[in-house]
């Protein structure tokens, strides 16, 4: 028996050994191997909703317009300049010359009408290539005209300012109407656009291979070819990482940062986004409906506490309803609340809720929801010191969206949310106006209303003025801080690890991964 | 034979589409909806419901269920909403590739079970046999995802000898020995607490063959102790080892779920535990269907298994 044994052994040494020689750890130059948290839901820009998927995406694509490199500011892409009516009704666009998609197809005004007749017409042809679920982004756009190839007009229903922004998000990528007419449904698994790298492969959860593009209008990228793999389990990322299986990753657990900033061979980055975390708090009924109380929230959570313990650094203290990455509209002169439990017992008991019971929705874990279950407990830590008594209540992430989405009322007192949007005016908008209580199908779920913010609001999406808008957004954050209708806590930081071959890469504000600048040796 | 086969193949039929109407009213029941997945932080009851009524699932849930129904039968097992493909290519593709590791894994446990059971049996109480029954606590009693990790620190990580993740190197891979290299691992992982099990079931049911009166005839006889071990005692334990091997192919299966996602693997079970989570309702029914209708196989093919060998059973 023994000896069997012995000779099992040497059979799985000698059978490791040959297998050893096939792992090959180190990826080749001019590749570039990026660990992504999920497998892409598709490669069709329109379709999608998920930043994994946009990291992909504004590799393969452009837009109209882009972001200006580390802003969240519209600089021109497909189209070279545009012009907009006095009224904001109208944009004109001109377009990129000699400018061909992937397949060979044209860049033009008419491709550029089939993208957003595609997305908004019922009856488009193509319209069936769906579903489409953020083509409201656009859902202020009346009709698309062609004059001529070289020139697009957007007539919009109503002026509506976050239009350009919205250009330069995911969704307004433009794809070639020729493939999209070849594949039909299974476009997103035949990508073409005019981007830096242009699709070659994707083999489910495996990998998707995208190679550059050398008639890119920019200038064909370093990189030969991208890689990207979805590592869904954040152990597994890291130990690939480390292993030097992949050359990029993103999304890295706080837990793990350390470990690469001690090393050499690794370089970490961090770019704070349009992220915010929040409570929202139940402004309807209940002890929350006292402006009172809700200060007394903010000022009992100790939040630099959150950042720099349960987040371990990976966000900063939010001030407000608006991220910092917003530079231009973000108002500088906002100051966090404080961490002073004295004040916040003093305002309970002025408002005469001491020792208010309260019931608190909490999610696993979600879509930019960072940490949610130890930040919880964390804020009913804080919550209890000052005599209020969370009840928490945990709910997995769908489940969660159920609950809190269609309003609070009769519900809870407070529930945690976190959004990461790409215009200064989504948030408030949608989430802070009495026109946006669930039942008028917006997502103020705790009801908050104050005509003053909703007439800011309104006028800054309809102001054209970059800098007009600025002063009203500004305006509007003072009283959203002061009135508290949710518990402003923190602003992710996105961050990436890569390897010391990999140079001139950057994380956006956008949260967008731009490949094309980057060189690996 | 024949006969037999086929009437336990028709049985399954009505177990396959029980399963197909719970699964339909379990996700229909579990709060949460694709399109809310889908939108995200956007699912406005608005945008809800205009996504769902563009996914047709606006439509009563029993409707819906027999759409699915009238397709299957003519090979259509529907659109997944999450990945935008047809289900059926999904499905297969990923249930190919669990096959592969849950088919590596049973190997392993089989081959490794046997022989330390056997081996256990033959020196009751010796120390062979107090390893085996210590190793066998271990294996049964370790979590398989921790030791996954603990395998990728030591051989992918620290050795740098296996790779840590995936089926196939992403580049200049494939091939038979890439699969093996990326295959080692997340097999043996998988494999471990299937072979403790197996080890400790061949080493009872070798025992009791052991104590039986032709043994010892066989013995008397002055039979070779090797030729007593594999082709007297061994033969007759196989008829109540052979179940149990066919349940293991079960929960190998089972656990896929967790080795693929600790590895990586791209099969079966990570893609159900996604589709469960994006609540993608058609993929799920699709995923569950071929798993369920791989458990009825497995354990027929286990019962035929165990007529050939025992003669009694035809």
């Amino acid at each position: 028996m023994l000896s069997h044994i012995r000779r099992i052994a040497a059979a799985a040494a000698i059978t490791l050994a040959a297998l050893s020689g096939t792992a090959a750890a180190q990826t080749p130059p001019g590749l570039l191997v990026v660990a992504q948290i999920a497998e892409p839901k598709s490669l069709d820009p329109q379709a999608v909703t998920a930043v994994n998927d946009f990291r992909i995406l504004m590799n393969l694509y452009d837009g109209l317009v882009g972001y200006k490199s580390g802003t969240l500011e519209v600089e021109p892409a497909l189209a070279t300049e545009w012009t907009i009516s006095d009224d904001g009704k109208t944009y004109t666009f001109t377009l990129r010359d000699g400018v061909a998609f992937h397949d060979g197809s044209p860049f033009n005004a008419e491709a550029v009408k089939f993208n957003f007749d595609r997305m908004l017409d019922e009856n488009h042809p193509f319209h069936d290539t769906g579903p489409f679920p953020l083509s409201f982004f656009f859902s202020a756009v009346d009709s698309v005209e062609a004059p001529d190839e070289k020139t697009v007009v957007f007539h919009l229903k109503d002026p509506y300012a976050p239009f350009l922004s919205n250009l330069a998000y995911p969704t307004g990528l433009i794809v070639s109407p020729a493939a999209v007419k070849e594949f039909g449904k299974d476009f997103g698994r035949h990508p073409s656009g005019t981007g830096p790298f242009k699709f070659a492969e994707w083999e489910s959860n495996s990998k998707v291979v995208v190679e550059a593009n050398p008639d890119y209008w920019k200038g064909a990228p370093d990189l030969k070819a991208v890689v990207f793999r979805p590592i869904t389990d954040a152990n597994t990322r890291v130990a690939e990482m480390l292993s030097g299986g992949i050359d990029v990753m993103v999304e890295v657990p706080p837990d793990n940062l350390a470990t690469f900033s001690n090393d050499a061979a690794f370089k970490v980055y961090e770019q704070a986004g349009p992220h915010l975390w929040f409570l929202i708090l139940n402004a309807k009924e209940g002890p929350m409906a006292d402006k009172r109380v809700r200060q007394a929230v903010n000022y009992a959570i100790d939040k630099k506490a959150l950042v720099e313990n349960v987040l371990q650094g990976t966000a900063e203290v939010a001030a407000g309803p608006t991220p910092p990455a917003f530079a231009w509209a973000y108002n500088e002169a906002l100051q966090p609340y404080p961490h002073d439990p004295e004040k916040a017992k003093a305002l309970l008991k002025e408002a005469g809720h001491e020792n208010a019971d309260l019931t608190f929705y909490v999610t696993e874990g979600g879509s930019g929801m960072l940490d949610p279950v130890a930040m919880g407990a964390a804020i009913q830590a804080d919550l209890a010191e000052v005599g209020l008594n969370a009840k928490i209540e945990t709910y997995e992430w769908n489940t969660f969206l159920g609950k809190v989405n269609p309003g609070l009322e009769g519900k809870a007192d407070m529930a945690e949310m976190a959004w990461m949007t790409n215009d200064p005016d989504t948030l408030p908008y949608l989430a802070l106006r009495t026109g946006a209580f669930p039942d008028e199908g917006g997502f103020n779920s705790g009801y908050y209303s104050n005509p003053d913010v909703d007439k800011l609001l309104e006028e800054a999406r309809r102001e054209t003025d970059q800098a007009k808008r600025a002063v009203l957004y500004k305006k509007m954050q003072e009283i959203v801080r002061d009135d508290a209708p949710w518990a402003f806590i923190a602003n992710w930081k996105q961050n990436a690890v890569t390897s010391d071959r990999v140079e001139d890469f950057a994380l956006q504000p956008s949260f967008f991964l731009l490949l094309d600048d980057v060189k690996k040796n | 034979m024949w006969i037999y086969i086929g009437k336990r193949l028709i049985a399954s039929v009505p177990i396959l589409l029980g399963l197909s109407v719970i699964v339909f009213a379990m996700m229909a029941l579990i709060p949460g909806d694709p399109a809310t997945a889908i939108l995200g932080s956007y699912a406005t009851p608005e945008n809800v419901a205009r996504l769902n009524s563009q996914l047709g699932l606006d439509k009563p849930l029993v409707e819906q269920y027999f759409i699915w129904l009238g397709k299957l039968f003519h090979g259509d097992m529907g659109r997944s909403y999450a990945l935008n493909r047809p289900v059926a290519d999904e499905v297969f593709e990923r249930f190919g590739a669990t096959l592969i590791l849950a088919g590596a894994s049973l190997i392993l446990c089989s081959i490794f079970g046997l022989i330390a059971g056997i081996a256990a049996a033959v020196r009751q109480f010796g120390w062979t046999d107090r390893v085996v029954t210590f190793l066998v606590l271990i294996g049964i009693s370790t979590p398989s995802f921790w030791l996954g990790l603990l395998l990728i620190m030591l051989f992918a990580v620290e050795l740098q000898w296996l790779p840590a993740s995936g089926m196939y190197a992403i580049y200049g891979g494939g091939g038979p020995l890439d699969l093996l290299a990326h295959l080692a691992m997340p097999a043996v992982t998988l494999a471990v607490v299937a072979t403790a099990v197996i080890a400790r079931l061949t080493r009872a049911a070798m025992l009791e063959v052991l104590r039986q009166d032709y043994i010892r005839t066989a013995r008397a006889k002055g039979v070779s102790e090797r030729r007593v071990i594999y082709r007297h005692a061994f033969k007759a334990a196989l008829v109540s080892i052979i179940p149990v091997i066919g349940i293991q192919a079960g929960f190998v299966l089972g656990g896929a779920v967790y080795i693929e996602t600790v590895f990586q693997w791209p099969g079966i079970g990570r893609m159900l535990v996604n589709a469960i989570s994006t609540r993608d309702l058609l993929l799920v029914q699709g995923g569950v269907l071929v798993v369920a209708a791989s458990y009825v196989f497995f354990n027929l093919l286990a019962d035929v298994a165990q007529t050939i060998v025992d003669p009694r059973l035809r």
